[in-house]
């Protein structure tokens, strides 16, 4: 333990000016949506929630915003399967190639996002298209479950590392099948672990914007939509209130993954 | 013939949407663009890369992109480590939950919506020049400075993390018996708790710095310098030159794939 008295005064007052650092720009972020005058100086004029009530009737953000939420549910579809079968894998058997599995899932991740985003639209337009499918709301899935695997993957494999083996092979000695084990054993310890999963991966998704710009085609996703109205003087005010509505849309699965599970790495909940 | 089953979706899905294309990508790098025609032209050549060492403009960005990286890695683990310290030895447990909370929830709320922030709070008469000038002083204005202040803004809670996990690993028993045996402060931080928090800030990093490596929004916003991803971007939209574009992402994917094998060495896989 720290035992000096100094020391701990130190550290509580870098951990305090640390969440203020954090918090800073998301607060001037949500004032500004307050904003009465429509250029952005510092101190704000005047109060209005004016903006806020013109932003909720704004079509091109509500559309924007469907198709986020399509995409997201989408991608933590796919990724939900993927990785679990992926954890499965690693978890139950030794095979050859098993130590690359956890470097080729999180490949996506940590490479920049520009190269994945440049390396899934030359898989579109030289795979995809030529079957038929075109830049759109598919392809934006796809690229967002790519890299929502991990995320999956990382948190299942920690619960299955912590739950014990015995029972299920106890369940399998008292004449259950594969399936029911499954169905009665292995899955209620997984449940809250694959929810956490797939609030994180829905929120990652809901917040990307590279990878989608390389997939999107002409569908606009709530980013891509706020980043092209970045260039319209007379969308701004609309574009604050947008921001705060995003930003607390993305918070809410975040605060109840994180209530679900409990302590934390990045890309997985114990 | 189950494990075949359980791993031929997820394998097949990045070998082949992923690692496929990835492969595609690079075999592209070689590829070159009729400068007459527009058309490609798929003949091997390194042309492109020749492109990239003798330019100096080229040469430029990219010591740029990576300068920066670095400066924001460096930034953001000695920001990390005072909170991340604090979370995991210093706080009680209720406020620890709390803290995890308050530091998670940002990290995962809109990228984009952050750099805007920053965007309206660096600008001329914005909120940090209203903060600074009482004191005489201005801020950044947009630039590279406000590109790093951004993007170590923006990835520091990836940091803070794997730093919080590997420091709660420690055991304080351990912190004891250092300064029972008379290790001051400096020296218990050095020799005993430093090569155990090391692995965790290498992990933390392969975010900051990967993260920083491709980004072109936040230089797009905040700055008007170029950085490898504008160059790549630009080169794919506008100049249309996509083999060049492959060329320039292979200088980041280089630098990570050479790091992440330098980090999984150091242990840093385990603290993500």
């Amino acid at each position: 333990m720290i035992q000096s008295r100094a020391a701990k005064l130190l550290l509580r007052a870098a951990t305090s000016l640390t969440l203020v650092f954090i918090y800073v720009p998301l607060a001037v972020i949500t004032l500004y949506s307050f904003n009465d005058s429509r250029s952005l100086t510092w101190p704000i004029p005047g109060f209005t929630l004016n903006w806020w009530g013109k932003a909720l009737e704004n079509t091109g953000a509500r559309d924007a915003l469907i198709t986020s939420v399509k995409a997201g549910l989408g991608a933590t579809g796919i990724a939900l399967v993927l990785g679990t079968l992926a954890a499965l894998a690693v978890h139950r058997y030794r095979f050859f190639g098993r130590e690359t599995i956890s470097f080729l899932v999180i490949l996506p991740i940590a490479l920049p996002g520009i190269v994945t985003g440049m390396a899934l639209n030359a898989t579109i337009s030289t795979v995809f298209e030529p079957i038929g499918i075109s830049f759109g709301l598919l392809t934006v899935v796809v690229g967002h479950a790519t890299f929502c695997i991990v995320v999956m993957y990382n948190n299942l494999l920690a619960r299955l590392r912590r739950s014990s083996r015995s029972i299920e092979e106890a369940s399998m000695d008292l004449g259950a099948d594969t399936w029911q084990t499954f169905r009665y054993v292995t899955f209620p310890q997984l449940r809250t672990a694959l929810l956490a999963g797939g609030l994180l991966a829905f929120a990652l998704s809901f917040d990307e914007i590279i990878v989608t710009t390389f997939t999107a085609g002409p569908v606009k996703t709530l980013p891509i939509w706020i980043f092209q109205n970045f260039a319209r003087p007379n969308q701004i005010p609309i574009i604050n209130v947008v921001a705060v509505i995003v930003i607390l849309l993305s918070m809410i699965p975040v605060y109840i993954a994180q209530r679900l599970t409990q302590e934390s790495g990045i890309l997985r909940r114990r | 013939v189950q494990l075949g089953l359980l791993l031929a979706p997820p394998l097949g899905w990045l070998l082949i949407a992923y690692l496929g294309s990835l492969a595609v990508l690079f075999i592209s790098a070689f590829w070159s663009v009729d400068s007459f025609s527009g058309d490609l032209v798929r003949h091997p050549t390194l042309h492109n890369f020749r492109t990239l060492v003798e330019t100096p403009v080229y040469r430029q960005i990219t010591g740029r992109t990576v300068g920066i990286a670095a400066a924001v890695t460096v930034a953001d683990a000695l920001l990390a480590f005072p909170i991340a310290f604090y979370m995991a030895k210093v706080a009680s447990r209720r406020m620890r939950g709390l803290l995890v909370i308050a530091i998670l929830m940002p990290l995962w709320s809109s990228y984009l919506v952050k750099v805007y922030a920053w965007r309206i709070i660096l600008q001329e008469d914005g909120f940090f020049n209203w903060l600074l000038s009482p004191f005489g002083l201005s801020g950044p204005g947009f630039g590279d400075v406000a590109t790093w202040l951004v993007f170590t803004y923006l990835w520091l809670p990836y940091m803070i993390f794997p730093i919080y996990a590997g420091l709660e690993r420690l055991p304080d028993s351990l912190l004891e018996a250092s300064s029972d045996l008379g290790g001051r402060g400096w020296l218990t931080f050095r020799r005993v708790i430093m090569p155990i928090a090391f692995p965790a800030v290498v992990a933390g990093s392969i975010f900051t710095f990967s993260l920083s490596l491709g980004d072109y929004i936040t230089p797009t916003l905040v700055s008007n310098t170029q950085f490898i991803g504008n160059v790549v971007y630009d080169n794919i939209g506008v100049a249309g030159n996509l083999p060049f574009a492959a060329a320039f992402a292979t200088v980041p994917v280089v630098v990570m794939v050479a790091y992440l094998l330098l980090a999984r060495r150091l242990g840093a896989f385990r603290a993500l």
